[in-house]
């Protein structure tokens, strides 16, 4: 903000103009002001959820979009993503303790074998949790078993996989090999997802869906979860 | 890759490797004629959506002024959209996945993954321009914070030398250090670039014709 600008109060803007300036700032990457902002949404006695949704979750749908068209890099993306991690901190104890808590599905994500880059990964586990899914991340390195266990023990509505190297993406078409094999990929939604995939390597690996970006996986997500049910 | 002797070849490579092509060439003694480099900027390492449709702008105008066209990139994260270019217009790219693996060989940078998945690879370009490349190009500079979420899994700087340089090996050590990361040295030369250079069906004699 330049020095002529004049500061903005959040507490004097009214709850319209509040989330909008949220939106701005968790844009701009501003942890303290995003986090301010939703102190003031509670203290206005707005459902948790709906906080979520409307200021970071759409915020960072923004975000996402401007990645996509290359407005924005990843540095920058990076920083909007703590900016609506300090929101969640918040959020969180609030969302699980909410008798309205519902979870909109049960999603394990993980890098695959021989892959440690988790940058997008996480990225996309936040804009799960945002889009209300209860997200059990694997962490990165993950040879099939890591999956077939993490399967076996939450019963995901989704798995979904992340790779960044052309040398570890091929390792996604094993895992999906695998659970066909042993008929879970017919129930069981599989999302891919890194820099260097495409819809035709999607496709290929017989994969259920190829998320572009954080935003668009969260998206996708909800709409495998709404035609299950 | 065509007759034994043509005299035209058109080289497209990654400005990170063009010092090296260009030693190369002079090593061997290639005709000035022989050779025409063009390189696209080296931060498309960072952006590597932009690597085949850039080469294929190169090659749907000057493919046919050409006998050889050498491409100097490893896949570089194309996710093999590079490969499909390549195919359509009769170019053969470096083997491997990127730049680290083609001056290492397959063999050994494999090694080299088994022995410390967390590895980072710099070679002598990566090293000299460590500041533009990595602190600029992942935004270090202006967040540093950021160098715990991109660097959280690594163990260790790994460069891969194509020179003995000890005041690149310090800078080598400087930026292992700068990263919270150990440092492991490697002399590997020109691995498979130099080996593709030396199967190149070209006359000898001068020196590179080198266009941006």
């Amino acid at each position: 903000m330049s020095d002529d600008e004049e500061e903005i109060i959040l507490r004097d803007l009214n709850d319209e103009e509040l989330v909008a300036q949220m939106q701005d700032d968790l844009y701009d990457g501003l942890r303290d002001e995003v986090f301010e902002g939703v102190e003031i949404l509670l203290e206005r006695k707005w459902d948790p959820n709906a906080i979520l949704s409307d200021a970071l979750v759409e915020g960072m749908r923004i975000v996402g979009i401007d990645f996509r068209d290359g407005i924005l890099f990843v540095p920058e993306v990076l920083q909007c993503a703590s900016a609506m991690k300090g929101g969640m901190g918040l959020l969180r104890p609030l969302l699980a303790a909410s008798e309205h808590a519902a979870s909109t599905g049960k999603y394990v994500i993980g890098t695959v074998k021989g892959d440690i880059h988790d940058i997008g990964k996480n990225l996309v586990g936040m804009m799960l949790e945002g889009a209300g899914f209860e997200v059990i991340d694997l962490g990165i390195n993950n040879p099939v078993e890591n999956y077939l266990e993490a399967i076996d023990k939450h019963k995901p509505d989704i798995l979904g996989m992340s790779a960044l190297l052309t040398t570890t993406m091929p390792y996604m078409g094993v895992v999906i090999e695998e659970l066909d094999k042993r008929g879970i990929l017919k129930e069981l939604p599989v999302m891919v997802g890194g820099a260097p995939l495409n819809q035709e390597f999607a496709d290929a690996i017989n994969a259920h869906t190829y998320g572009r970006d954080a935003a668009m996986s969260a998206e996708l997500a909800k709409t495998i979860i709404g035609r299950n049910r | 890759m065509g007759s034994k002797e043509c005299h035209k070849c058109l080289i497209i490579a990654c400005g990170a490797i063009a010092a090296e092509i260009v030693k190369l060439q002079r090593q061997q003694f290639l005709f000035n004629e022989a050779i025409t480099l063009k390189c696209l900027p080296a931060d498309y390492h960072n952006t590597p959506q932009k690597i085949a449709p850039a080469i294929e702008k190169i090659l749907m105008e000057q493919r046919d002024k050409y006998d050889v066209v050498l491409v100097g990139y490893g896949d570089c994260g194309t996710g093999g959209r590079l490969d499909a270019v390549l195919e359509k217009y009769d170019a053969t790219r470096l083997p491997g996945a990127h730049c680290y693996e083609f001056f290492a060989g397959a063999q050994l940078f494999e090694d080299m993954i088994e022995e410390e998945l967390g590895s980072f690879f710099v070679t002598d370009y990566l090293v000299r321009f460590f500041d533009r490349l990595v602190i600029e190009g992942l935004g270090l500079d202006r967040y540093p914070h950021l160098c715990e979420i991109y660097f959280a899994n690594y163990k260790r700087v790994v460069y891969l030398a194509q020179e003995e340089n000890p005041v690149l090996v310090k800078k080598a050590q400087a930026a292992a250090h700068v990263l919270g990361l150990q440092f492991h040295y490697r002399k590997v030369g020109y691995g498979d670039l130099g080996n593709t250079f030396k199967s190149l069906p070209l006359k000898a004699s001068g020196v590179a014709n080198v266009s941006g």
